[in-house]
């Protein structure tokens, strides 16, 4: 049955009809609930992770890399036997809430239970519905590949009494509907802390540097303060609606990771809530002032303005000014002036392929450049790009080019 | 025994230029679309990178985007008294395969046709007399206007982002652009390529010898656009890695960079490649195309029924396409009947080297079209009387192809190699440049394509047989062109000037250019053409056939804008077969033309 038909059983309220969901759920599934459900889902990023490469939508089986080694999505469709079919809305919520799965065994927080306990009551019962209107897709998945002890799911009650504290969003009565609005899309479904919020030894986020940039999977996800140089500082609200709903803007565009989030996710989003998570965005105070840092060393600037000419200026051209929605503009990037220089290194290494939207359908990929050049080329291009036209950054190692070299997986060949 | 499979909605055989404009006019339609690609899939990221696209022995010499002649090549001979034997090298044209065909690797020189070039037979007549057109030169009118055209022509300048100076809008003259181009509904979406020195200095010439040089349009982009698809575009680097190269700044119009990324998006759009189409199937009363075998690189074969098929391929594969599945009647050149695989044509090109002492021209700094032009030469706009020839040509200056293996222009009487060559090439690498003619060649009546009777190709089918020659139109034609030519090029006040007219029978092992044209023509009634004016086979419903095939000289780019139309015209009417044209316009197609470097 194609979900659309089972829309229509559901609209009829009958329960007389086979229902993939439980006979207690079918009552309370309605049109409008299952609507609302899909655009959370959307905003949740769920269809991300929740689906393997090649997969059915939201059955799951992902590979998710962590530093403690690979866990796999769970099927959040709604089959009886390998996906969530049989879970009550209490028990759905239990674990966006709590972090607990429906037989109580507890969750990874690979899956981002630390921001989505925020989620209202009523969005969890409608992302519930939704998913119940999936059709159902039988697929067990691989065993999870954790290091010990972390592959006994009950020493995430441990981790949970040390960093989680379950709470629903308060909204700030000091602040703007919108800003409320933007804050509860970003602090909970939006999950935007678990890439951009640096993590401890055992992988919690650090709440007290929110937002202030963080690594993952060998990328940097920037800072989203309001840091001028490194940060959302000169971001307008305009910019960060512009570049959640089409990937692209007058500055930069989304790749790795983030590409993923704006094809999934944020483009979906309606106009007023990307504003509103914006607005958001724009309240958070710098994390630090942006450090002047020492002047880099005149060779490196040297050998990486040349190799910047033959290499990089054909499409970031000459002065860095890069192609609006298209060649990211490297003069005054906070991606190429973030304190860590891991993401620069690394696409320059490996390439990236930039997020597509119906809005900006057009392909654009950084080719990678590792089979060209040494270690200490792309260094120097990294400090020279880093340095050139007024930016400022620190200056990059050969041996950091070298590290990242051995453990990115590459997204892109050369030839 | 081939599988069958469920059968689509329209069929595209051939995914380059015209494969990728219909499949979007017709996935538009609400059709579902699927087209079989002999090659492979190639973007801009994966193939072109700028990493490595610009490498010359890789893609130029060892030929890394074309068609392999292992695979499939052609049979050539210059006349019916010779043998034919095959290419075993690719030489005088570059047919592409993979995903974008041809259109990855052309230099990106864009033109419309003139409005009398439509009117090839009745125009020259006209003006000439009946007697000035020669017993064996088949020139026909094409049963289509430049008027017919125009919306289309401007649709695919702006699809692709052409840069250039319009000459004529709504007939007013424009200063700075073309003075004999036709009508145009408004200005080119990009301003003109930045000019090199080269070229500026070639105008000035031209203009000090009293003709109107303008800024070639081309499809080279002079600064970052976005399609009305809402395709992206970049600036053109100047690379001059474009003619035998992808671009991997997305800065050539190419179906990569203007129409595959919506097309791929869509649900009712389906593409296939490693996919050779071997065979047209018809119905039992062969009235109508209903579906297509194809094999793929197992060797295992499908047919594939479709209820609209268009041959979208290079023009030689879709002649030869049509000849194997014996569709229509070939063409005898002995009684002059049936029509598929009559008026084949190429074109005629010639040079002029200019070197100069103290200029710096800086060759390397190019573009696919990156000059200047003068059409004073080209098509009719010059009085023939007298001259012993019709068609013409254009006179440019390109700043293009100043790549270190290809190019190195010599004065005469240079050594071919050894250390007076090199010294000689050091002096003049930076103070020399070509002054280029290309002219059309009229379509004549021993110059045609049929099958091979000897050789076959990889699965067995007979190659196809190419008749060609130069006739003595042309070669009156290309030394007139040269003469001028000459002249601009010794206004140019260089050192020494080295002129290469074009002399002798056609050979086909030189590079040239790739503008094959005609085999399987256009025209208002089914004795003198292949297709009717919607490119729509005269004898099989609900096939069409598209490329280059249609008309005689002008290239694919041209079939393109016409592409458009067909597929407006499709669209339209796809619940029936577009109806049969009875309004009679002229003879047929015509046979010749300009003909003007697309690759």
């Amino acid at each position: 049955m194609s979900s659309s038909a089972l829309k229509l059983v559901l609209l009829a309220s009958s329960c007389a009809f086979a229902c993939f969901a439980s006979p207690a759920r079918c009552e309370q599934l309605s049109f409008g609930q299952v609507e609302r459900g899909r655009y959370l889902a959307a905003a949740g990023d769920c269809e991300a992770c929740h689906t393997a490469p090649g997969g059915k939508p939201f059955a799951g089986g992902r590979a998710i890399p962590t530093p403690f080694g690979t866990i796999y999505s769970a099927n959040i469709t709604p089959d009886r036997k390998t996906g969530i079919g049989t879970w009550s809305d209490d028990q759905f919520y239990g674990a966006l809430h709590q972090g607990i799965a429906a037989d109580g065994s507890y969750l990874y927080p690979a899956f981002p239970y630390p921001w989505y306990t925020k989620v209202t009551r009523e969005d969890s019962d409608a992302l519930h519905a939704f998913l119940s209107s999936l059709e159902p897709a039988s697929k067990s998945l691989p065993p999870n590949d954790l290091v010990w002890p972390l592959n006994d799911r009950f020493v995430m009650r441990g981790w949970n009494e040390l960093f989680f504290r379950a709470g629903t969003f308060k909204p700030d009565d000091q602040k703007s509907p919108e800003w409320n609005r933007g804050a509860y899309l970003v602090e909970g479904l939006g999950h935007c802390g678990a890439c951009h919020t640096p993590t401890n030894v055992l992988g919690s986020a650090e709440k007290q540097s929110a937002l202030r940039g963080g690594k993952l999977q060998d990328w940097y996800a920037p800072n989203l303060t309001a840091d001028v140089r490194s940060g959302l500082g000169q971001w307008s609200i305009d910019e960060i609606v512009t570049f959640l709903k089409t990937g692209r803007n007058d500055r930069t565009v989304a790749y790795g990771p983030m590409s993923e989030v704006i094809t999934f996710s944020t483009s979906k989003l309606n106009d007023d809530d990307l504003k509103a998570m914006a607005t958001y965005l724009k309240d958070i105070p710098a994390a630090t002032e942006d450090d002047k840092v020492a002047e880099p060393d005149p060779k490196a600037m040297a050998a990486g303005g040349a190799l910047y000419v033959d290499n990089c200026s054909g499409c970031h051209q000459a002065e860095g000014q890069g192609v609006s929605a298209m060649f990211p503009r490297l003069q005054g990037s906070s991606a190429v002036q973030d304190r860590d220089p891991t993401t620069i290194i690394r696409l320059i290494l490996n390439g990236a392929h930039a997020a597509t939207t119906d809005a900006r359908p057009t392909q654009v990929s950084m080719p990678a450049f590792d089979w060209k050049l040494s270690d200490q080329q792309i260094a120097d291009l990294a400090t020279y790009v880093r340095n050139a036209w007024g930016n400022s950054a620190t200056q990059v190692a050969a041996s950091q080019v070298g590290e990242l070299r051995r453990s990115t997986p590459q997204e892109l060949s050369g030839r | 025994m081939a599988t069958k499979l469920p059968p689509v909605d329209a069929l595209l055989v051939g995914f380059g230029w015209t494969g990728a404009l219909l499949g979007q006019e017709l996935s538009d339609a609400g059709l579902n679309v699927l087209a079989l690609e002999r090659g492979g899939w190639r973007d801009t990221t994966t193939d072109f990178a700028t990493t490595f696209i610009q490498d010359e022995l890789r893609y130029y010499y060892r030929h890394a985007l074309f068609q392999e002649p292992a695979r499939e090549t052609l049979s050539f001979r210059n006349s019916r008294s010779e043998t034919a034997l095959p290419m075993r090298q690719l030489g005088s044209f570059l047919p592409g395969t993979g995903v974008g065909g041809a259109g990855i690797h052309w230099n990106g020189q864009n033109w419309r046709f003139l409005p009398s070039d439509f009117l090839a037979r009745s125009h020259n007549t006209d003006r000439y007399g009946a007697a000035a057109i020669p017993q064996d030169m088949t020139i026909q009118d094409w049963g289509v206007t430049y008027d017919d055209l125009e919306p289309y022509f401007d649709k695919w300048e702006y699809l692709c982002g052409i840069s250039g100076k319009a000459g004529n809008i709504k007939g007013q003259i424009q200063p700075g652009g073309n003075p004999f181009e036709g009508p145009r509904t408004r200005e080119y979406p990009n301003p003109p390529m930045e000019m090199t020195y080269g070229p500026t200095l070639f105008a000035q010439a031209a203009n000090d010898v009293g003709l109107k040089p303008f800024p070639a349009p081309s499809a080279n982009m002079s600064r970052a656009y976005t399609n009305p698809l809402g395709v992206q575009l970049g600036p053109c680097t100047y690379c001059g890695f474009c003619e035998k190269f992808g671009c991997g700044n997305y800065s050539k119009a190419s179906p990569q960079t203007t129409i595959l990324p919506v097309l791929l998006r869509k649900k009712n759009f389906a593409l296939k490649t490693e996919c050779e189409v071997i065979k047209i199937n018809l119905d039992s009363d062969r009235k109508r195309a209903v579906s297509v075998t194809y094999v793929d690189t197992q060797g295992e074969e499908y047919e594939q029924p479709a209820d609209l098929i268009v041959l979208s391929a290079f023009v030689l594969h879709n002649v030869h396409l049509l000849l194997l599945s014996g569709i229509g009647t070939p063409y005898d050149p002995s009684t002059g009947a049936g029509t598929l695989g009559k008026n084949y044509a190429y074109q005629i090109v010639s040079s002029v080297d200019v070197f100069y002492d103290d200029k710096i021209l800086n060759p390397f700094i190019g573009a696919g079209a990156l000059g200047m032009v003068v059409d004073e030469f080209n098509g009719d706009n010059f009085d023939h009387s007298n001259l012993g020839f019709l068609g013409g040509g254009y006179i440019a200056c390109w700043n293009t192809n100043g790549r270190p293996i290809e190019t190195h222009l010599v004065p005469d009487g240079t050594p071919k190699w050894g250390a007076k060559w090199k010294r000689a090439v050091v002096r003049d690498y930076l103070r020399s440049m070509s002054v280029a003619t290309h002219g059309a060649v009229m379509s004549h009546r021993g110059n045609y394509l049929d099958l091979d009777p000897t050789y076959r190709d990889f699965l067995g089918r007979p190659l196809m047989r190419m008749t060609f020659d130069y006739t003595d139109n042309e070669h009156r034609m290309s030394d007139f062109l040269t003469g001028k030519a000459e002249q601009i090029a010794r206004a140019m006040k260089p050192r020494e000037i080295r002129s290469n007219p074009r002399k002798g029978h056609y050979d086909i092992t030189p590079y040239q250019t790739t503008h094959n044209t005609g085999g399987a023509i256009m025209g208002s009634n089914p004795r003198d053409s292949v297709l009717n004016r919607y490119l729509q086979h005269w004898d099989v419903s609900r096939s069409f056939c598209d490329g280059v095939v249609h008309f005689p000289a002008e290239p694919w780019l041209q079939s393109d804008r016409y592409c458009c139309r067909a597929g407006a015209v499709v669209r339209a009417g796809h619940q029936n077969a577009v109806p049969q044209e009875s309004r009679p316009v002229g003879s047929g197609v015509r046979r010749s033309g300009r003909c003007h470097p697309v690759l």
